[in-house]
């Protein structure tokens, strides 16, 4: 497309063109009203007139006859000027005027309209030209019209039809040229932001749109799309950072599977040797795709793909459940696990995801307990309400994590330097995180002194039974 | 007994075909939604392993349609999808079971099984022995050789199951599902601490241990004389 036709094709461009097309159609309709009563107006005018004069002359036969009349006529008439005369007697022969004859127009005695008449007497070579006159009858049989020439006031109205077009015509030049102007500046904005935009797509995403600093709504526009930029960047940086600790932590156990099935092949030995590799392969290929679930889990999660699951669930028996499930492992690693749990609180949540958050960080608090070998050691297990919110304790007295490192444990696949020793896929922490932050709600990491206490914090649902005074107090 | 294999991957329908062949079972292969319901509509499968993504007619329409036309035919719903929707979705649309791709055979295997021998409502007894064992579903009573055995509530249902699967592998996956009602993965082997829990009650102190490991599978009660 070439330059031009991408102006006049432009949308600033085609909707000055409407625009002028309605201003120059209202202004030619407006000044055709105008014309066509200015020129009814001064016709009625000059008949007015004419009719006085008629009243007039009809006087002058009255007192001085057919011959007075004729006089008077022939001497109007021989003056020069607009003023046109014509008398005839009963025959139709003209008596006296400057008129050769009646005009068609005029037949009708007492009724004055427009008529054009061929003028001689000023030696113009008999134009055409416009007049207006009034027929009356004469007693006598005698009949006489009065007119006036108005071929004057018709050139002035030609003439003003001619200046009306031509600012008709300048202005739609004017406005075509304003068009074109203000599409080629919009469109130069909107340029900007295209190759802007052609360059990021091509893979630089720090660009961004520059702004014209007016304000106006193509720079608002720029600074949303600039802000879209920002939060793209952003997610790709994470997906990138993701990608790389999958490259990295899938990578380490295919590797080993890979390794495991060669070694069993090269294997000089009885089946024995291979049952024994297989059957690795298999536990670590089993690792992988649990690993592999959680992580398609969480993100499912962020999506927030599962929010019509939810149901209002009672926390305290979402701890008991879990609790009980753990209960006979905790007692086998030598620890004792406490339960305090309130009645009446109410949250709408997946049962199922919130159950396996709570016991993700169970799991956690007696794996990392078991490390540290103490009289009597117990994992906590408590719920409270919290204002508006539930929260979901799990405390441990294991090693605890460091203040800095704690927003850094909740990231995906972040395996601390102290957990590395211990088995699991690192995601179970950041599955917490991502089903709090599905629920609305989220997880803080505090220190146990010693130990950690995870606090799973979401928000509480009014709950709808007479009997809890707690939830009245909280249903409104 | 008699499956019906509907599965579009042509490798994993035979690898499916030859293990249940081994494990004894008769096994056919449908390569789409169209065929499979055919097959099925002849009614001599005792168990229907449907995938949930086939061409020409999908994995939940094929079961809708069965169900519609009133077979009761099991059937375990095979599926890249394990997400808690997904599963509802199968089993709202007249499956029996949901297992989640990629899976063990020996979990298949043992799914297949239990919902080959699942007794009909009717059939459901309220007392379950295996050998000298025996659970009262009324009464809440378990009694081994008559000796009474006092166990927790999650204890009494655990070996409910067991015994309602008597001679059968339940996997851990399966008790997870049944017993405690959650379909996620406890990383550590939360079911084998209540299993030798449930064990120490029940075969201690007797010479003739019913509640047996499967190594690589699960668990499995049994009376070892059958």
């Amino acid at each position: 497309m070439t330059a031009l036709s991408r102006l006049l094709s432009s949308f600033p461009f085609r909707v000055t063109l409407a625009y002028m097309g309605v201003f120059v159609l209202a202004a030619v309709l407006i000044v055709s009203f105008i014309a066509w009563r200015a020129n009814e107006l001064l016709t009625t005018k000059v008949i007015e007139t004419l009719s006085a004069e008629v009243v007039g002359l009809r006087e002058q036969f009255q007192t001085g006859g057919p011959a007075r009349l004729r006089a008077v006529v022939a001497e109007r008439a021989a003056e020069p000027g607009s003023a046109l005369y014509l008398l005839v007697d009963d025959t139709g022969r003209k008596v006296a005027g400057n008129l050769n004859a009646i005009p068609q127009a005029l037949s009708t005695p007492g009724k004055g309209d427009v008529f054009s008449y061929t003028r001689t007497f000023e030696g113009n070579g008999g134009a055409r030209r416009l007049a207006v006159g009034v027929p009356v009858a004469v007693p006598g049989g005698y009949t006489l019209v009065v007119g006036r020439d108005i071929e004057d006031q018709r050139q002035f109205a030609d003439t003003m039809w001619q200046v009306a077009l031509w600012s008709v015509g300048l202005l739609s030049l004017l406005g075509i040229g304003a068009g074109l102007l203000i599409s080629r500046i919009v469109l130069t904005r909107i340029d900007t932001v295209s190759e802007a935009s052609r360059k990021i797509m091509a893979g630089d995403l720090t660009r961004r749109i520059p702004l014209a600093g007016s304000g106006d709504e193509l720079d608002r526009l720029s600074e949303s799309l600039n802000a879209m930029l920002g939060r793209i960047e952003e997610l790709m940086a994470a997906l990138r950072e993701v990608s790389d600790n999958i490259a990295h932590d899938l990578k380490t156990p295919l590797t080993r599977l890979r390794n495991r099935a060669e070694a069993a092949l090269r294997s000089q030995d009885d089946s024995a040797s291979y049952r024994d590799g297989l059957s690795k392969t298999i536990e670590e290929a089993d690792e992988l795709i649990r690993t592999f679930n959680s992580l398609l889990l969480i993100a499912r999660l962020e999506a927030g793909a599962v929010a019509e699951t939810m149901t209002p669930v009672d926390p305290a028996a979402v701890i008991a459940d879990v609790a009980e499930l753990y209960e006979p492992v905790a007692e086998q690693a030598g620890l004792h696990l406490e339960v305090s749990t309130c009645e009446g609180l109410q949250i709408i949540a997946n049962r199922e995801l919130v159950s396996q958050a709570v016991a993700n960080l169970v799991d956690n608090a007696i794996k990392y307990s078991t490390g540290s070998k103490g009289t009597q050691l117990a994992v906590r297990i408590g719920l409270d309400r919290a204002g508006e919110t539930v929260e979901i304790t799990v405390a441990d007295s294991g090693p605890g994590i460091a203040p800095n490192d704690r927003p850094r444990a909740l990231q995906r696949f972040v395996r601390l330097e102290k957990s590395r020793s211990q088995p699991g896929s690192g995601l179970g922490l950041s599955l917490v995180a991502a089903v709090a932050r599905l629920h609305g709600g989220s997880i803080r990491l505090e220190d146990n002194a010693p130990g950690l206490k995870a606090v799973l914090v979401l928000p509480a649902a009014a709950v709808k039974t007479q009997a809890e005074p707690l939830a009245t107090a909280t249903a409104s | 007994m008699r499956v019906l294999v509907v599965e579009d991957d042509r490798e994993t329908a035979q690898f499916l075909q030859r293990s249940l062949r081994e494990s004894g079972h008769a096994a056919d292969i449908a390569g789409d939604g169209e065929t499979g319901l055919a097959m099925a509509r002849d009614d001599k499968y005792d168990v229907l392993i449907v995938d949930r993504m086939l061409p020409r007619r999908d994995g939940l329409s094929v079961v809708q349609t069965l169900r519609g036309e009133g077979a009761h035919t099991p059937v375990l719903i095979l599926s890249a999808l394990g997400e808690v929707d997904d599963r509802v979705k199968g089993l709202r649309a007249g499956g029996d079971d949901y297992l989640t791709k990629p899976y063990a055979y020996s979990e298949l295997l043992a799914r297949v099984e239990a919902l080959a021998r699942r007794p009909a409502p009717e059939e459901q007894t309220t007392r379950y022995t295996v050998g000298d064992l025996a659970l009262d579903r009324l009464s809440h009573k378990v009694t081994r050789g008559g000796e009474p055995i006092l166990l927790q509530p999650r204890e009494f249902r655990l070996l409910e199951y067991l015994m309602r699967h008597a001679g059968q592998v339940v996997t851990r996956t399966m008790l997870l599902e049944n017993v405690w009602d959650y379909h996620f993965d406890p990383q550590t082997n939360v079911i084998d601490v209540h299993i030798s829990r449930l064990r120490s009650k029940i075969d201690k102190g007797f010479a003739k241990p019913l509640l047996h490991t499967v190594r690589g599978a699960g668990y499995m009660i049994r009376d070892g004389s059958e």
